[in-house]
């Protein structure tokens, strides 16, 4: 199994596979061993990742330069070849198999289920492991009402954001009489810092399509859209191959399984807008115009794309539905908690050891989930926030640890789950300028439509952007809270409504940051560019001369040899004399 | 998707080919409702921009105003009404790449190329972007130059990959 996900691909896992096949092909193996190009596994960090079966065993950042030795010594002498397996999994001389690891053992993969395990540009490889075989059941065996039962049964809830009970949104939708209904998949993934969405297109698509086609069964419909976001070509490109595979297996189309239901599917590419992503928005961007959102209600499920019941669901929610009807709402009811049921896939990034997709069963402590499955902060630093929910969430810090992951804690707390973002930040991170990151962008996203949201977000950035150039006073602190308080109450969707949760969150745990900002004009992490300046230590400089000739503006001056000088007022800030020291002599005060 | 057209390039018989081929995007499209994204998604991966003179053709081919279809194009960030560098290069400023110092790296391509962001170089040869999430945050930080994936990224390994371009 080679990685193909978006992460190795990137780098190079491709070249790998040939050089494999070349290889095989050379030792005239090539009819015992199959190489398989499968979606993400989940540790994009170590690509590209090779995992050999039946052992299981698990190879990090693989070169083709390793092949040949790799092929030699494990698949020709059955010994694992050690120079590349993953650090992780050797324990006392053994080594493990990956599901053993810290990173697996407490994942419980159910959208992610075939991800890394499969090829999922085969549709066999699909219905070998169970796949379409919920659709049969349902078209064979089901009505519309005991699908919906199911659904609602199970607790699933929207993992787009929303957290909306998905057989709820059907059975409304289902209720309504009219002809033509539309099912949508939401595949905009606009939130940055998560990519479950993309990974889960990329590496199973089929469980999207057989999803969408139950839930076409379950309302009436017989036309699906996805929308899918034009910045991810692999997605797109796996996902439109699995269509047409599904359509000639007679999966789709009309008469799906000669049963008489019809069921089709076109892909509507996004275009690069963040509030696409909102459902009432998406539908407009879907009919041809500008993704701007319409109040609700009316619901899509009551009016939707072109004024028809449409049910918009998200691409993670589907990759749980076929699981669902094949082992029922109780298996499903019986992970998770009591009101967020079943498992969640995270995205986890920013300052963790193991940045990569986790799925983890709703319930789960952020200190499992940062520490044992992620691995904790590199570089011996200490963990200060975790950020979820994106745009629309908000920080947490050392102290909500211990809480539990699930919709109704992360709200409780002022963060959210959002769609599963999970950033992670330590010492060297400002969180004045991460409330101020999160603001650029949704000013940025701002449709425009309503004015709070429009001009709010903007007032509120320049107020962030006082704060972190030092010039900021008590005042604008207070204005600055007061302000957010007002854009969450008056603006039209959930864009504005939840802009202002960085600031808030930010604001309210780590208070001391921001009075450093105001009253000390110091950035403690060392970020703000305005509060900090570039100094040499005249102790630790070797005076070898390589800052001054990379510093771009001339600053800084001295004698080879000797200890250099910044000169500040020439100094831009640029900080590449701190990155090019060799001797850690460049200190940032 | 976006693909890198060269400037230089522009006979005449390529002209036509590539106008042909939005000729027969718009009829293909025009079946559907909501046909006018999915026919700028077209000129965009064939011209690499939105040129005003194809726009006249969706305009008369769709029935649409122009005012209408600048309302869609300037809305969407995916969609440009500039030509662009023969090398775009994207550098993600989602969430996971910044924390990973995402902002250096920008600073730096700006300081090496001499152009600010958003803007091409004046030899058309570069065109640097700011971009939302490239969804490899794995890598983080990453940027893309035409379709290549340039991940862990740090300032100093700029120089050294914009040389393989130059
Ligand atoms: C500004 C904004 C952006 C959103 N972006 C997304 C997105 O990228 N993907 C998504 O599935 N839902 C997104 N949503 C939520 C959708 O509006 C909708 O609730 C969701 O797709 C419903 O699917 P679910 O019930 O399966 O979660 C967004 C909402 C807002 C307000
Ligand atoms: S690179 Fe470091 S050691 Fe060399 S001159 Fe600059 S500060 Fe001094
Ligand atoms: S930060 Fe940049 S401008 Fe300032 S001294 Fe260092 S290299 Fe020169
Ligand atoms: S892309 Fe390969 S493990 Fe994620
Ligand atoms: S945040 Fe940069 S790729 Fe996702």
């Amino acid at each position: 199994m080679v990685c193909g996900g978006t992460g190795c691909t990137s780098s190079d896992s491709n070249r790998i596979i040939d050089a494999l096949n070349q290889e095989l092909t050379n030792q005239g193996i090539q009819e015992q061993v199959e190489v398989v190009r499968t979606g993400c596994f989940g540790l994009c960090e170590l690509g590209p990742v090779v995992i050999v079966y039946p052992e299981g065993i698990f190879y990090s950042r693989v070169e083709v330069k390793d092949i040949p030795d790799l092929v030699e010594q494990h698949l020709l002498n059955g010994k694992p070849y050690e120079k590349k397996v993953y650090e992780k999994t050797k324990l006392d001389g053994k080594i493990l198999n990956f599901e053993e690891t810290d990173f697996y053992k407490k994942q419980v993969r159910i959208a992610l289920r075939n991800c890394g395990i499969i090829d999922p540009e085969n549709i066999n490889e699909y219905i070998a492991s169970d796949g379409y075989k919920a659709l049969g059941k349902v078209l064979l065996t089901m009505s519309r009402q005991q699908v919906i039962d199911t659904m609602k049964k199970s607790g699933l809830r929207g993992r787009g954001g929303g957290g909306f009970n998905t057989g709820l949104k059907w059975e409304f939708a289902a209720k309504q009489d009219k002809e033509q209904k539309y099912v949508i998949c939401n595949a905009d993934e606009g939130d940055p810092g998560a990519f479950m969405d993309r990974s889960i297109l990329e590496g199973n698509p089929h469980s999207v399509i057989e999803a969408m086609a139950i839930a076409g069964f379950a309302i009436g419909s017989n036309q699906g859209f996805i929308y899918v976001r034009a910045e991810y070509p692999i997605a797109v490109q796996r996902f439109v191959k699995a269509l047409d595979q599904a359509r000639e297996y007679g999966l789709l189309g009309d008469n799906v399984l000669g049963t008489g239901f019809s069921f089709n599917i076109d892909v509507r590419l996004g275009a690069g807008a963040f509030v696409c992503g909102e459902e009432t928005a998406l539908m407009h961007s879907i009919e041809g115009h500008r993704g701007m959102p319409t109040p609700k209600p009316p619901f899509p499920a009551v009016q939707g794309l072109w004024g028809q019941p449409t049910i918009i669901n998200n691409v993670e929610t589907l990759a749980n539905v076929a699981q669902i009807m094949l082992n029922g709402a109780d298996w499903y009811a019986s992970i998770g908690t009591e009101k967020s049921k079943g498992t969640k896939v995270f995205a986890l990034g920013g300052k963790v050891v193991n940045t990569g997709l986790v799925e983890v069963p709703m319930g789960i402590t952020l200190r499992e989930v940062i520490f044992e499955i992620g691995g904790g902060i590199p570089g011996g630093k200490k963990f200060k926030a975790v950020q979820t929910g994106g745009p629309s969430g908000g920080c947490l810090t050392e102290e909500h640890l211990d809480c539990t992951i699930d919709f109704d804690t992360l709200t409780s707390l002022g963060s959210m789950m959002g769609s599963g973002g999970m950033i992670i930040m330590d010492e060297d991170t400002c969180m004045v300028d991460i409330a101020r990151f999160y603001l650029d962008f949704t000013r940025d996203e701002s449709c425009g439509k309503c004015t709070p949201c429009r001009i709010g977000t903007k007032r509120l950035l320049e107020m962030l952007d006082l704060i972190t150039e030092g010039k900021a006073t008590m005042e604008d602190l207070e204005k600055l809270e007061n302000l957010s308080l007002q854009i969450k109450n008056a603006s039209l969707c959930a864009l504005g409504q939840t802009a202002p949760n960085p600031v808030l969150s930010t604001i309210k745990f780590f208070r001391d940051e921001y009075m450093a900002h105001i009253h000390d004009q110091k950035c403690p992490a060392g970020v703000c560019k305005s509060l900090i300046s570039y100094q040499i230590d005249a102790d630790l400089c070797k005076g070898c001369s390589l800052c001054a000739r990379k510093c771009p503006s001339n600053a800084i001056s001295g004698k080879v040899k000797e200890p250099f000088v910044i000169d500040t007022l020439a100094c831009i800030k640029c900080g590449v004399c701190f990155d090019v020291c060799k001797f850690k002599a460049v200190a940032i005060v | 998707m976006e693909q890198q057209q060269t400037n230089s390039s522009g006979g005449v018989a390529e002209a036509d080919e590539k106008l042909e081929k939005i000729q027969s995007a718009i009829q293909q499209f025009k079946m559907i409702k909501g046909a006018l994204i999915p026919v700028l998604h077209e000129i965009q991966d064939i011209y690499g921009y939105l040129p005003e003179s194809v726009l006249k053709v969706v305009s008369t081919e769709l029935n649409l105003p122009m005012s209408e279809i600048y309302g869609v194009a300037s809305f969407y960030h995916f969609f440009s009404l500039t030509p662009k560098g023969e090398h775009v290069i994207h550098v993600c400023m989602g969430t996971a790449c910044y924390i990973k110092g995402a902002q250096t790296v920008l600073d730096r391509l700006s300081t090496e190329l001499n152009v600010a962001v958003q803007g091409t170089t004046e030899d058309n040869k570069f065109t640097l972007e700011a971009t939302r999430c490239l969804g490899a945050c794995g890598l983080a930080p990453v940027m893309t130059i035409g379709e290549k994936v340039h991940g862990r990224l740090a300032p100093n390994n700029v120089p050294k990959i914009l040389n393989e371009y130059k």
